[in-house]
C-alpha cells in the first residue's frame, strides 16, 4: 500500500490512536500538577474516540451509531473537564498550590 | 466523439478527468499525512512542554488534527463538533484554570524522584507497542454497510432511537455545570 492511500486503511487510525494514548499515559505519569494531568487525560479520551470512529467507518454495518456514540463521549468529556477544573480551583483555594506533591492532607 | 473527449484528447495526461481525479486522491493523501503529523506534534507538545500554557496550545493543535481525521472517516458533523467542543470549550476552560490557579511545572522531579520520567516513558511505550502490534496483527472483518451515516440520519437516530440517552446527557451536562459552580464557589470568601 502506498503512503498516499493510508487514509483508507483501518490500521493507520488504530496506530495513531495508540500513539496518542501512549502520550497521554506518559503525561499522566510524569506531570506534577493537576492541570497537566487533566490535559494528558484529554489525550487518552481523544485516542479512544478515534478508535471508535475508525471501527465505525471501516467495520460497523451502521455508521450512524458510532458517530452518535462519539458525540456522547464529547459531552461526557466536556462535563469531566468542567468538574475537574472546578476541583482544581477549589484545591488551589485551600492549599495555594495544585502541585500533586503538596496535596497530602485528607482532612476536609 | 463528443466535445469532452476532444478536450480530453487535447490536454496533457494529468489534466484529463481521470488524471484530475488521481491528483485529487494524491492531494487527499498528502493532506492526511500532514494532519497526522499535526496531531502527533500537538500531542507531543501537550504531554511534554515545560509550561502548561504551551501544553494547552499543543492540545488545541492536536484536537484540530483529530477533527481532520474525523473528516477523513466520513464524519464531517463529528469533526465540526470536535472543533466546537474540544477546541472551543475544553481548551478554553483549561486555559482559564491555568490563569486562575497558576500552576508551575518548574520543579523537575515528581514524588517518584528522577526515575519517574524514564519509567513513565517505558510504561507508555510498552502500552503503545502492544496496541500497535495488536492493530497490525489482527484481521478485522468488515460488515456490509446498511447506510452511509449522513448527518440527516444522525439527527433522526438521535431524536428517535437515542432520545432517552440524549435527554440523559443533557441532564448530566446541567448537573456538571451546576456542580462545578458549587465546588468552585465554596470557600470563596477566604
Amino acid at each position: 500500500m502506498s503512503m498516499l492511500n493510508l487514509h483508507n486503511s483501518l490500521t493507520t487510525y488504530l496506530v495513531l490512536a495508540a500513539i496518542l494514548f501512549g502520550m497521554g499515559v506518559y503525561g499522566l505519569v510524569t506531570r506534577r500538577t493537576l492541570v497537566g494531568m487533566l490535559i494528558a487525560s484529554e489525550l487518552i479520551l481523544v485516542a479512544s474516540s478515534i478508535n471508535i470512529m475508525a471501527f465505525n467507518r471501516f467495520t460497523a454495518p451502521d455508521p450512524t451509531i458510532g458517530q452518535i456514540f462519539s458525540l456522547f463521549i464529547m459531552a461526557i468529556a466536556a462535563a469531566e473537564a468542567a468538574i475537574g477544573l472546578s476541583i482544581t480551583i477549589a484545591v488551589y483555594r485551600n492549599y495555594k498550590s495544585v502541585d500533586t506533591e503538596d496535596l497530602v492532607d485528607l482532612n476536609g | 466523439m463528443n466535445i469532452m473527449d476532444t478536450i480530453n484528447s487535447m490536454l496533457p495526461g494529468f489534466l484529463t478527468a481521470d488524471g484530475l481525479a488521481g491528483i485529487a486522491d494524491e492531494a487527499a493523501g498528502v493532506v492526511f499525512l500532514i494532519m497526522c503529523a499535526i496531531t502527533l506534534i500537538g500531542g507531543v507538545i501537550a504531554c511534554n512542554s515545560e509550561r502548561l500554557v504551551r501544553a494547552v496550545a499543543g492540545l488545541a493543535v492536536c484536537f484540530v488534527g483529530v477533527a481532520a481525521l474525523y473528516y477523513y472517516l466520513n464524519s464531517p458533523f463529528v469533526a465540526m463538533m470536535q472543533i466546537l467542543i474540544y477546541v472551543g470549550a475544553v481548551c478554553i476552560t483549561i486555559a482559564f484554570a491555568i490563569m486562575l490557579a497558576a500552576p508551575e511545572e518548574n520543579k523537575k522531579h515528581g514524588p517518584a524522584g528522577p526515575l519517574s520520567g524514564p519509567l513513565g516513558l517505558i510504561a507508555a511505550g510498552l502500552a503503545t507497542i502492544g496496541m500497535i502490534g495488536l492493530a497490525l496483527k489482527t484481521d478485522f472483518i468488515a460488515m456490509p454497510k446498511v447506510n452511509m451515516g449522513s448527518v440527516k440520519l444522525i439527527g433522526v437516530e438521535l431524536l428517535t432511537t437515542y432520545s432517552m440517552v440524549f435527554e440523559l446527557v443533557s441532564i448530566v451536562l446541567l448537573i456538571a455545570i451546576i456542580g462545578s459552580l458549587v465546588i468552585a464557589r465554596h470557600g470563596r470568601s477566604k
